[in-house]
């Protein structure tokens, strides 16, 4: 190569072969977002969206002045919430321990026929929304608190066994062999050299996964599952935009407490 | 102290585990409020046990429904809610990035400025205060039942989730780089080209499969208050008590999913 090519050539990030499997691999991006969103607005109705903003300022000056005498109705509701969150949390903590146990590979039973089982209840678990699990469970037990609580229990068991399965696979293995080293049964090193290394963490998932369950807890009425969805649902079907608002603000000031006391107990335990 | 004195000692004393919680008092009041909270929460749990014994009949049909899932007799609903979920998210995904990109620079404080900062730390928090859900019944009353709510549902949500770890990763990026590029004389556009985009890249691309996939999720549940998708159709093979092609609507749901999770795995370590 000569001096002059040398000057001539310009720093590039990419080769060019490289820079055109780029440009492909954006232009199939495009094509797919231009074929989904025609498929997605075949239905759709134009006039409606183009409407919207009249709609939206209909719906707003509606809202307006939120009916604030609404609030005491919403108490027991709201209590109702709060159990569905914290007791389905508990049920899913009580379901969930053995099954990170059991997925965890430095503590299963056997790899080739547990582990297998256990990661496919998290799998299961963690792809179907609570709502739709509380949509099963109203059929199935009917209306009511107990639904939204097994509801929110059988969604959490994925989210916080696969955590806890993660941090067993990291403990420190030294720490149990010290404690099996001085003729502790296996039982005692669990106790003794596992389940210490995981407190903090369990004690940190659990409180994360409160904190989530709050927020899906208040719209689970929605399908039936009392709590405060129920509020939201009765006052939606009659159109009263003034209790809607009173609602959302609730539901707003929930999850900003919830999150503001699981942020506080995560940095007290961390 | 003499010899029999010490071994005497030391076999009274016995290693006790420390207390979770030091603080005595505080241990005692917090486990004795827990356990008055559980009895009164558990209390007011009302089961009509009648109802339930009647449910689990129903119970048993659904589990027949998962062991032989009905796919053909609703199989056009079932194909239209699948299409209408995937393209929202698709579409959502698409949008939400896009919007999401210029935010999350902006809610990064080491390269913007303290006005524009604010702003956008803003609508990242109000993005992110409202469930998907709620904004979805807001949508839904604006722009009528239907996808087009569904997809701007996801798009919004999509902002406040990914404009947030986008300006995290970028504020713990290695300023050397930015530092090496801002003295060849570049300028702020060129710094975030050159400096910032390269080092974010690899996790903003996971991060948006990532979101594609819960947008997915997302997708089978706002169709429950109108917004369109897999939902829709799922609440309507539940009012009929059709448990069979509810069973095959969930099975769908779930192995999209984990090809989706399988899926961002593989793409995720191709582009690192």
């Amino acid at each position: 190569m000569t001096m002059t090519d040398l000057a001539h050539r310009t720093w590039r990030r990419r080769s060019t072969k490289k820079e055109l499997a780029l440009w492909l691999g954006w232009l199939v991006l495009v094509a797919l977002f231009i074929f989904c969103w025609q498929v997605m607005t075949e239905s759709t109705i134009w006039a409606f969206v183009t409407d919207a903003p009249r709609q939206a300022a209909d719906i707003g000056s509606r809202m307006f002045p939120p009916r604030w005498e609404y609030i005491p109705a919403l108490l027991e509701p709201l209590w109702d919430t709060l159990n569905i969150a914290t007791l389905g949390t508990l049920l899913a903590l009580f379901m969930a321990v053995p099954v990170a146990f059991m997925a965890a590979r430095n503590t299963t039973p056997s790899t080739r026929f547990v582990r297998p089982i256990a990661l496919l209840i998290i799998v299961a678990s963690r792809s179907i929304n609570s709502l739709i699990w509380a949509l099963l469970l109203v059929a199935v037990i009917g209306p009511g608190v107990m639904a939204g609580i097994v509801a929110i229990a059988l969604r959490s068991i994925g989210f916080v066994a696969k955590l806890l399965y993660e941090a067993i696979e990291e403990i420190d293995a030294v720490q149990v062999e010290a404690v099996a080293a001085t003729g502790a049964s296996k039982a005692q090193v669990m106790d003794y050299a596992v389940v210490p290394q995981i407190l903090p963490a369990f004690a940190g998932i659990t409180v994360f996964r409160w904190d989530i369950n709050i927020r899906e807890s208040t719209v689970l009425g929605l399908v039936g599952a009392g709590g405060l969805g129920l509020r939201l649902q009765e006052s939606l079907n009659v159109l009263a935009w003034p209790q809607v608002t009173v609602i959302f603000i609730l539901i707003l000031i929930t999850v900003l407490v919830s999150e503001w006391v699981s942020a506080k107990v995560r940095h007290a335990i961390i | 102290m003499t010899h029999a004195d010490m071994s005497g000692a030391v076999d009274h004393r016995h290693w006790k585990r420390p207390p979770f919680i030091k603080r005595a008092w505080l241990r005692w009041v917090l486990y004795g409020g827990g356990l008055l909270y559980l009895v009164l929460a558990i209390a007011s749990v009302e089961v009509n046990w009648i109802r339930v014994w009647e449910g689990l009949e129903r119970g048993q049909r659904f589990i027949e429904g998962f062991l032989v899932p009905d796919f053909t007799s609703r199989w056009e609903d079932i194909l239209q809610g699948m299409e209408e979920s995937l393209t929202m998210s698709v579409t959502a995904t698409v949008v939400g990035v896009l919007i999401s990109i210029p935010i999350g620079i902006g809610a990064a404080r080491n390269i913007a400025p303290l006005p524009i900062y604010a702003v956008c730390r803003a609508i990242v928090a109000l993005s992110r205060s409202f469930q998907e859900i709620i904004v979805a019944i807001l949508f839904v009353a604006m722009f009528g039942f239907g996808p087009f709510a569904g997809f701007l549902t996801l798009s919004f949500a999509t902002i406040g989730f990914l404009a947030k770890l986008l300006a995290e990763d970028i504020e713990d990026i290695d300023e050397a780089q930015a530092e090496a590029v801002r003295a060849t004389g570049a300028g702020w556009w060129q710094i975030v080209n050159y400096a910032i985009q390269p080092q974010v890249m690899p996790r903003l691309i996971g991060l948006s499969l990532y979101r594609l996939d819960i947008n997915f999720r997302e997708s089978a549940v706002i169709g429950i208050v109108g917004a369109g998708g897999i939902g829709a159709t799922l609440n309507t093979a539940m009012d009929r008590y059709e448990y069979d092609s509810a069973a095959a609507i969930l099975i769908l749901i779930i192995l999209i999913v984990m090809a989706a999770e399988y899926l961002s795995g593989y793409v995720r370590k191709w582009v690192q």
